[in-house]
This record gives structure tokens, sequence and C-alpha cells, in this order.
């Protein structure tokens, strides 16, 4: 048992093979792509393996420390940013292997033409707490 | 209001419910209703008999659920009486639950988290709080499970090693929450040892006490991991080490080792030596020795590897490590230790830091930037 966090990116990661910007499909074929999304996530929660999901918004604001007594120091949005994080999909499952299954299924969201969009999804490992037997 | 009594007696009445010829999953939501229900009443009005109280409430509520799915059914084939339980022993009804929620058609965490329900008692609440998934996620991975074994005999025999595998991974696994998951597991796996007579179990058993044993001694007050040369010994809990020790030795003699004998004997060896310097690392070597014989799993002869080193020097630990594959979980950390106690500071500088990139949990991370920031330091 293992948690794995399945991070799609705006962008960052490699092209993915069907690569037409949202805005330029029909509206059925975005409601079939939210339409999927929204069963993966019910199919999970079926299958006991869902913990959580979320989007981001693209624009986010750096913050940082500016010292005591004063107000913390806002910089951004970068529209340069190389790695851009649009959401993710926390799950809960019995295998590395099959972290990877959920997210090839993940990655075949439909996009353009109802066809698959391919998409690079990332797959990271939460760290855990540690195992009581070491020796 | 002893929950641990209550808890308790949760297999027994759940093994006569389905005695009676109630499904499994229909009875094991049933006494889950009547566990409920006791929490809420037995305070202000205790039982005298808990058990029988239980079956009770428990069997009406089965009742009310089936007279209920029937209606819906519009079928009448329900018998509403009372029947009388096949004359089997609560032991052995204890046991087949235990078979039936580790059954091999499971997935690892869909045994976990039924074992913890049906033979355990907890709440699904109290399941998915300690394994930090939500709630209604751990109800539907209860119920798949139950819908998985739901065409298996009750009767059917099962294997103890699928049994053990799933206490372990409860002990083992690191989550915490409301619910002491290592306490639990020991408390299931004293409740299993009490039902079969078998050396594994016991095995097992002992495994869980001496490692519980340290509990306290492994962690720093900062939350920061303690390696084991480095506890402080006198905290270790000697009652739980001379219980561990004896159940042990009792299974030994038995002469039919197993994989967590063989590990519990490597605690016990541990738990035996007063300071660090005394530990008895021959013996242990010849412990992992016979383990790798029976498992032939990597991660022994990883620690085999850590073991030689301690033994026979680090040139030898790095001897005994070089055939391994190097992407196996820690390989990275424990030839950092070695080049260390080799004298190689350097080397072990920079494997310590890999191995914190490597690390698979947040303790073993900190502990491992902290050795290499130890040795960086100490060069500059």
């Amino acid at each position: 048992m293992a948690k794995y966090l399945l991070l799609k990116h705006y962008r960052g990661g490699p092209t993915p093979v069907n690569d037409v910007p949202m805005d330029q499909w029909t509206p059925e074929e975005i409601s079939a792509h939210v339409q999927y999304m929204e069963d993966f996530a019910a199919r999970l929660q079926e299958t006991g393996e869902f913990v959580d999901g979320q989007a981001v918004a693209p624009e986010g604001t750096f913050v940082r420390y500016d010292g005591e007594g004063r107000p913390p120091v806002t910089d951004g949005p970068f529209a340069e940013t190389k790695d851009l994080i649009a959401g993710w999909m926390l799950i809960d499952v019995d295998s590395y292997d099959r972290a990877l299954e959920l997210a090839g299924e993940l990655s075949a969201a439909p996009g353009a033409g109802g066809k698959p969009l391919h998409e690079w999804l990332e797959v990271r490992p939460l760290l855990t707490l540690p195992p009581t037997v070491t020796d | 209001m002893d929950e641990a009594l209550l808890r308790s007696l949760t297999p027994s009445v759940l093994g006569i419910l389905v005695r009676r010829g109630a499904d499994f999953a229909a009875a094991e939501d049933a006494v889950q209703d009547a566990l409920v229900e006791a929490v809420r009443v037995w305070p202000a009005d205790p039982p005298r008999d808990p058990k029988g109280w239980l079956i009770t409430v428990a069997w009406r509520r089965f009742l009310d659920a089936a007279r209920a799915d029937t209606a819906r059914r519009r079928r009448e084939d329900v018998v509403d009486e009372e029947p009388e339980a096949a004359p089997v022993s609560a032991v052995d009804d204890t046991l087949q639950l235990y078979f039936l929620c580790a059954h091999p058609s499971l997935t690892p965490s869909s045994a976990v988290a039924l074992t913890l329900r049906a033979v355990g008692g907890l709440t699904t609440r109290q399941i998915a709080q300690a394994y930090l998934v939500p709630e209604a996620t751990m109800a539907r991975r209860i119920s798949r499970a139950k819908r998985t074994v739901s065409g298996v005999r009750f009767d059917q025999p099962g294997d103890v090693a699928t049994v053990l595998r799933v206490l372990y991974l409860v002990f083992n696994e690191g989550y915490s929450g409301d619910v002491d998951l290592a306490a639990e597991a020991i408390r299931l796996t004293r409740q299993l040892a009490a039902a079969i007579d078998h050396p594994e179990v016991a095995g097992l058993l002992a495994l869980m006490l001496l490692h519980h044993a340290r509990r306290v001694s492994r962690t720093a007050p900062d939350g920061g991991l303690v390696p084991l040369a480095e506890q402080d010994r006198a905290r270790w809990d000697t009652t739980l080490i001379a219980e561990g020790v004896e159940i042990l030795q009792a299974a030994l003699a038995r002469d039919q080792l197993g994989e967590f004998q063989a590990q519990a004997a490597i605690a016990a060896l541990h738990a035996d030596a007063q300071r660090a310097e005394e530990t008895d690392w021959v013996q242990i070597v010849e412990w992992y020795d016979e383990l790798a014989r029976l498992t032939d799993s990597p991660v022994v002869r990883l620690n085999r590897a850590v073991a030689v080193g301690e033994a026979d020097g680090p040139h030898a630990g790095l001897a005994a490590l070089a055939p391994l594959d190097d992407s196996l979980p820690r390989h990275t950390a424990v030839a950092a230790y070695l080049h260390e106690r080799a004298g190689d500071l350097e080397t072990a500088a920079r494997l310590y830091a890999e191995a914190a990139r490597k690390a698979p949990n947040l303790a073993e991370r900190d502990y491992l930037t902290r050795q290499a920031a130890r040795l960086n330091s100490r060069s500059r």
C-alpha cells in the first residue's frame, strides 16, 4: 500500500501526442474530456483507491519572508516558468505498477477529435513514515 | 466501557452469525451496527453478558436488514426464527475469520482493511484515519473485499502464511492516527496464537513484541530517527522482551524454522545486548544466512551485508554488498555506512547525500542528510 501523486502539468513535461490546445476543441470534445476525468475519479472511489483530486489555477504568486515586522514580499506570476502544475490526483494503491496502470488510463482522456490525448503524467511516490522492522 | 473487551468479542460474534446461516457480508455489517450500539448503550447500561448482548443485537440487525432486503425483492425465504448455531467452538470461528479476511483473492490493502474491521472490530472511520484515506474510499474498499470473498466457504481451511503476511503489514506500516496499528497488530496476532498452535504464528508474535519493546527509543524528542546502535537501551521494555524471547524459544524448540522465527531470533539477539558493542554479530550473520535460505529476498541479503560489516569488518561488508543490485532500497545508505566505517569519509558523505535523495520516507531522509552534513562539516 502506497500513495502516489499523479501530476498533470500545463507545461514542463514532454509534448502530448494529441497536442491541440483545448480552446481549439469542439464544445462536445471538451465535455467528453471533463466527463472522462469525472468517471475516472468515480471509478477509483469505487475501487477504494481514491484519496484526493484537485485542479489548480495556472497563475500563482511567489511569497517570501522579508524580516521581522515586515509584510511578506510577493512576486510573480512568472509567465516564463517552465514547469507548471495543472492539478493532481492522489491515489492509494497496492503497487507501483498499479499506479502506472492508472496514470496510463488517465492519460487516455479524449482530446481533439475525440482521440486520446496521450498526455504525459508524472507519477511521484509520497514519502511515508519509516517501517517498524528494519533489522 | 471496555473497548478492548468489546473488540475481542467481534470475531466470535461474527462467526456465530455466519454459522447460523447469515452471509458473511450482511453478518459483518450487522456486527458493526451492534458494536456501534454497544458503544452508545453500554456506558450507562452495561450488560451482564456482553457477548450474549452482542449476538442478540447483531442477529436482530441482520434479520431487519434481511427482511428489508426480502421486501425489496418480494421474496420471503428468510427464516425469522433464531436457529441454533452449529456446535463449533468460538476458537474455530475466529480462525476461519482470519483465513477469510486474508483470502488470497484479496489484494494486500483489501485484506488489511477487512481484517481490521471484521476481526479487529475497528470502525471504517478508524481504519480510514489510520491509513490516511477518506472514509468513503475505505468503505468502498471494505465492501469490495467482502464481495470478493462472498463465494468463499466459511469452513474452508486456509493458509496461515497469508494471514501472517497481513498482520505483518498492519504492524510494519508506519501510519498512525487515532488507532495504534502496531498495538492492534499485536492484539490480533495474540488472538490468532490462541486459536492455532503454529510455530510461525508464535514467531511473528515474538518478532512484534521484540520490536515493539524498542519503540520509545526509536524516535528522538525532535521526531528524528534513532538508529539501533544509538538507542538508549535502558528505555527498552524488558517485560515485552522477556515475553518475546520466551515465545520465540518455545517456537524454535519445535524445529520448524520459518522466516518470522528467524527474524525474531535476530531481534532477540539485539535485545540481548546491554550495549551496542556487545551485539553478537557473528550469530546474527548466521541467522541472516538462514533467512536468505528461507526467503531468498534481496532485502535480507542487504541487511546481511550490514551484519557482515559488523562481524568481519567494513571491507567484508562491502564485499558482501558488491554482488547486490544497487537499485535496492537502502542499498546506497548501507554503502555509505560501510565506507564511513572503512575510513573513506569523502565517498561516505557523497553516498549519504545520494541515499537521502532516494529515501522512501521523511525520517530516513532527514537522518541520512544529517549523516552527510556531519561528514561534510568535519572535512571542512
